[in-house]
């Protein structure tokens, strides 16, 4: 009997996410959006399961901890990154290998995609062409030509000090130039050889030939997907279809898809749609061309990212409010503690935002609008707690005094005179903490809270400045808007004798 | 009654008032005069509990101020200061019931007392909707006496309550106080450091200077009966100016 009620209750989990959802992630850059589109429309295809794909997640820390907690079940990587980054190994290693160093976390790897984005050296296909280079041990044969490295690749150990010994190639001095310029550099043919990264969506627009890496200088950075153990059992359907995609992109195919998002303005979902369309007779979806701007201002999305913004400022700020006004009296009324609640609350402002969104997946094993909530809350306790202090504070002593001598308990003093007395300097540090909230809350986007932060991660990562400005201008009109409500909300809240007089 | 036992407060090596033992008459008013930071205002602040005593103890009807009987001795003694500390967030008649209210009196009582009040003080109609930032000086004044009175204490502490008006406002008020006080028969203990006010209202006057009592005593006392040369000084420092006929 026993037994059968442990069973029951072991199962009664996964029999609860039954007809449940694949949760796909994805990081902060196009291919990621791109692959994690692909996956998550696979996955909906299948039939078996209905896929959200949590877009853009802030970086590798952020996406792998939202893995590991269980709030996504796959994503798109990297064996580089996941050898050096994720295990920190000194060296690559394949799959089998990164598997048996996985297993203990509950992931694995699987579904090599068939292209690899490592670091690479590009030629202008016609000059290559002319001068027979098709590898870089071709180069050897032709120490005039001009190589422009970026400052990183010649800096980095296993960059090109590496690279020269490994092929024992005959420059001396690269220069050294930005990345961005580079391209331009090489169309102009000031320079001849640049460092790319092998999926690089200029490769097509600038008719570029990577040269073949021969001697396996360059470490495998093949494209796979990392997921969590038992999300083949539980979605069999589901995952057969992903291990379909196995071999299915190849380097040139990832090269025309984020070319198609970077340089044609393609949204990625669709990029993703057409790809699989032509793979396997899979219908796309989202087939809209490109949209006039104030279509992706309001577009579908737009009221939900309002509401989602809104919550995020909102909830964060009242529970600031309930915790911060305490906690600045509580620092008035005795300076010792006071230090260090300032210092406290102090220091969590200097957190960078996504260090502490990391540090909250992982503390709270979940992603999304908790996590969020909670970072928001901790960045809107400083003004609140120091506007109460210095509110309180500022009272003076003969009203402070005039309250003790009436013989007003001290729970009364507080409610009907001190906090009334600060109400201006506490509603200005509520006030300073919501617009500040409507900021920072675009970051949450990068954990997957939504909130208008969603446009301006997506816009980043896919170089959409439209994109980008759908989702900055009503985070900044929402500020304005949010500053007007305070200013209104002063004349009712603080008190009649103590409003201010204008003549 | 508001007695002093062997009281004392000092703020580092500051001596604000050696060890002093002193009675104040109930339902009559005494003054406490002398130069600035002489003691009184300290005085003041240890019977009504703002400060307490390194020493001694204060009695307020036999009954000594302890940490847990505070407020309640509190509710027996009206307390006025020289700028009136009326909250500013607070209308003048929500001033002056706001005591009330936190006891959670009647709201009939409360009315019914206000009117008396407003009788007592002669306040214009009207003058209690306003805030104290909207209100004279003097007018400030009345209604801190009026919160002051609201519960109608016994004892009534007033610290340089004139301090901060003009002259002729100070004469009217110092006027309405005597015929006030006269009505109402409480113990008043009153600050100043002006002689002719001290005159005008102490039943009896207690000069202090360097946080020590000099003399306490009546007028006549004072001025026939001196106890050291400090009080005939300090007497013949505050005479007037004036010609006698002007006076």
């Amino acid at each position: 009997m026993m037994q059968r009620v442990l069973v029951l209750l072991l199962l009664l989990p996964g029999l609860c996410a039954g007809q449940g959802t694949v949760d796909v992630g994805s990081k902060r850059f196009t291919e990621s959006y791109i692959l994690g589109e692909i996956v998550a429309q696979t996955v909906r295809h299948a039939g078996e399961a209905a896929a959200v794909h949590h877009q853009g997640m802030g970086n590798t820390g952020i996406v792998f901890a939202a893995l590991k907690s269980g709030s996504i079940a796959v994503y798109p990587e990297y064996t580089g990154t996941i050898a050096f980054e994720l295990l920190r190994r000194p060296t690559a290693a394949n799959i089998d290998e990164l598997n048996r160093e996985l297993a203990p976390h509950g992931l694995a790897v699987a579904v090599p995609l068939g292209f690899s984005n490592t670091y690479g050296l590009a030629m202008r296909e016609e000059r290559a062409a002319a001068l027979g280079v098709t590898s870089i041990a071709d180069l050897t044969a032709h120490p005039d030509l001009k190589l422009g490295l970026s400052q990183e690749f010649l800096n980095r150990k296993d960059g090109w000090p590496a690279l020269r010994q490994a092929y024992r190639l005959p420059f001396t001095a690269p220069r050294g130039l930005d990345h961005g310029l580079a391209y331009e550099a090489l169309a102009a043919q000031q320079i001849d050889v640049i460092d790319v990264y092998s999926t690089d969506a200029k490769l097509d627009k600038y008719r570029l030939r990577v040269l073949a890496d021969d001697r396996g200088f360059f470490p495998a950075y093949d494209a796979v997907l990392l997921y969590r153990r038992e999300l083949p059992a539980r979605f069999p359907r589901s995952w057969a279809a992903l291990q379909a995609l196995e071999g299915r992109i190849s380097t040139r195919q990832m090269i025309a898809l984020n070319a198609q998002v970077e340089l044609s303005g393609v949204p990625f979902a669709e990029a993703a749609g057409r790809f699989l369309a032509e793979a396997h007779g899979q219908r796309g979806e989202a087939a809209s061309g490109q949209r006039p701007f104030l279509g992706m201002l309001f577009g579908a999305d737009f009221w939900r990212l309002t509401g989602e913004h809104l919550l995020l400022v909102f909830a964060s700020l009242a529970l600031s409010a309930a915790v911060g006004v305490p906690l600045g009296v509580w620092a008035e009324r005795s300076p010792r503690t006071g230090y260090w609640i300032l210092a406290a609350v102090g220091v969590l402002q200097t957190i960078p935002s996504l260090a502490l969104l990391a540090f909250l997946i992982t503390l709270m094993g979940t992603i999304g609008t908790a996590p969020a909530l909670v970072a928001l809350f901790l960045y809107a306790l400083l003004p609140i707690v120091r506007n109460t202090l210095s509110g309180l504070a500022d009272i003076g002593a003969s009203l402070r005094e005039s309250a003790q001598a009436l013989g007003l308990s001290s729970w009364a003093r507080l409610w009907e005179v001190e906090l009334p007395l600060a109400s201006r300097s506490i509603l200005a540090g509520i006030k300073t903490s919501a617009v500040i909230n409507v900021g920072t809350a675009t970051v949450a986007a990068f954990i997957g809270a939504g909130g208008y932060g969603e446009r301006i991660v997506a816009g980043l990562a896919v170089h959409d400045n439209a994109m980008l400005l759908a989702g900055a201008i009503p985070a900044a009109l929402l500020a304005l808007l949010i500053q007007w409500v305070f200013d209104a909300l002063d004349r009712w809240a603080i008190p009649g004798g103590l409003q201010r007089r204008d003549g | 009654m508001i007695t002093l036992e062997n009281v004392s407060k000092a703020y580092g090596q500051h001596v604000a008032l050696a060890s002093t033992t002193l009675a104040f008459a109930a339902r009559r008013t005494t003054a406490l005069i002398g130069p600035s930071g002489c003691g009184k205002s300290t005085l003041l602040r240890l019977i009504v509990g703002l400060i307490r005593p390194n020493s001694g103890r204060v009695l307020v009807d036999g009954e000594a101020l302890g940490r847990d009987n505070l407020n309640r001795v509190r509710h027996r003694i009206g307390y006025v200061i020289q700028d009136g500390g009326l909250f500013p967030h607070l209308t003048a008649g929500q001033n002056v019931m706001l005591l009330a209210r936190h006891l959670q009196r009647p709201a009939e009582w409360i009315s019914s007392r206000v009117r008396q009040l407003v009788d007592l003080m002669r306040m214009p109609a009207g003058l209690l909707e306003r805030f104290p930032g909207d209100l004279s000086g003097g007018q400030r004044q009345r209604v801190s006496l009026m919160r002051a009175l609201m519960l109608d204490p016994p004892i009534l502490l007033m610290d340089e309550p004139f301090g901060a008006l003009d002259p002729i406002t100070r004469f009217e008020l110092q006027e309405e106080l005597k015929r006030i006080f006269a009505e109402l028969h409480k113990t008043v203990v009153l600050v100043t450091h002006d002689m002719n006010e001290a005159a005008h209202f102490g039943d009896s006057i207690v000069l202090l200077r360097e946080g020590r009592v000099v003399q306490a005593g009546t007028l006549e006392d004072l001025l026939r009966r001196p106890a050291e040369d400090y009080v005939r000084d300090f007497v013949r420092a505050q005479r007037t100016t004036l010609p006698p006929e002007a006076q």
